[in-house]
């Protein structure tokens, strides 16, 4: 936004005084759970209450947590890492206990009646969504290809009229690698309707740069779901019977996660992500 | 075929609760969430700062990627893209 931009070029001086740092949303919470979870600056987290709901809160130094501060430090890849843990550490201890709404990083007000108000302004869509997430938990599954390994139907599909026939010889035109990332990509989409059709609700996030997950092969799938507690079960399963049936990806499932992926009433696009270089 | 299933052992019991990955924490805690505009971050909220920092994310990427992969990635340009004919 340009009247931030405004307003850092113009000020170097720290800024004084303390913020508030939201973690999450619970329906409730005892205090004495609370004191038992270090927040932001190590301190415990604390509670703020309005409209029936409880925003679970730190205290944030603005000199670390203000505006400037934040745009500085966000660059700062150990600072955002220690801060994205912290933050983490407090919604999944809350996820722990029940369900959660979880707060975007660096969701930084100005004092608690500010936080009271976005809990009273909210109030219908915060509690829709802690409903929503009742017995419910984000499971994450990665898909990377691995290059090389063919779809198990792709070798008996020699029958079929003459679109077959054309599509059989287009695919010979392409080369083994572009083919190579559409089998990828094909299977990837494959996997997340089967598992979004399994969860209650599913996303996609954007594939991780290579660079950053460190995987050998480029990741074709980030996907995101939300799976009913009782059904976990079946969903693990799922997940294994789907690697089986398609050996030109390699899966990985990671959770349970906090709903961050759910915690919006309508999720917008793919998630803002690197991805792997464009050129 | 190679599945890595890594859980539900951390649902079934919490002492077998694992670290998470960084990169899978930032794609969650960064781009999602509930987006209750913190009244400081406004920017945040738009995403504008989240871009800038990821681009210095990969710019620091030896802090997240092991050596011989950062040398991989060092020798192959910009990935496997940039090798299309």
């Amino acid at each position: 936004m340009s009247s931030t931009l405004d307003r850092v070029a113009g000020a170097d001086r720290p800024e004084a005084g303390t913020g508030v740092w939201l973690h999450g949303v619970v329906r409730d919470v005892e205090p004495a759970v609370l004191a038992a979870i270090p927040g932001m600056t190590g301190a415990p987290v604390r509670a703020v209450r309005a409209a029936g709901l409880v925003a679970v809160v730190s205290a944030a130094p603005l000199a670390e947590y203000g505006e400037q501060a934040l745009r500085r430090n966000l660059e700062d890849l150990a600072w955002l890492e220690r801060a994205a843990r912290a933050h983490h550490a407090v919604v999944d201890a809350l996820a722990r206990r029940g369900p959660v709404v979880p707060a975007r990083l660096a969701t930084v007000h100005h004092d608690d009646a500010r936080v009271a108000g976005q809990l009273t302004g909210r109030q219908a869509e915060l509690t829709g969504l802690l409903d929503r997430l009742t017995g419910r938990g984000e499971w994450g599954v990665k898909g990377y290809q691995v290059p090389g390994a063919l779809p198990r139907a792709s070798e008996d599909a020699g029958a079929g009229g003459a679109g077959a026939a054309y599509l059989r010889r287009r695919r010979a035109q392409l080369t083994a690698r572009e083919q190579g990332q559409r089998i990828a990509a094909e299977a990837a989409a494959a996997v997340h309707d089967t598992l979004a059709g399994y969860a209650v609700a599913a996303r996609r996030h954007a594939p991780q740069d290579r660079r950053l997950s460190g995987a050998p092969t480029p990741m074709v799938l980030n996907g995101a779901y939300l799976v009913e507690s009782a059904r976990l079960p079946g969903f693990t399963a799922l997940v294994a019977a789907l690697g089986e049936r398609h050996p030109e990806l390699r899966l990985e499932l990671t959770g349970p996660w906090p709903p961050y992926s759910f915690a919006e009433e309508r999720p917008a696009g793919p998630a803002l992500t690197v991805r792997e270089p464009a050129c | 075929m190679v599945t890595t299933a890594l859980a539900p052992n951390s649902a079934d019991d919490p002492l077998a609760y694992r670290p998470v990955a960084l990169v899978d924490l930032l794609d969650r805690v960064l781009a999602t969430g509930v987006v209750i505009s913190g009244d400081i971050t406004i920017a945040i909220a738009d995403v504008d700062l989240v871009r800038v920092s990821l681009r210095a994310l990969v710019a620091s990427v030896g802090a997240l990627a092991p050596p011989e992969l950062r040398d991989a990635v060092a020798s192959e340009g910009t990935g496997p893209a940039a090798e299309a004919p």
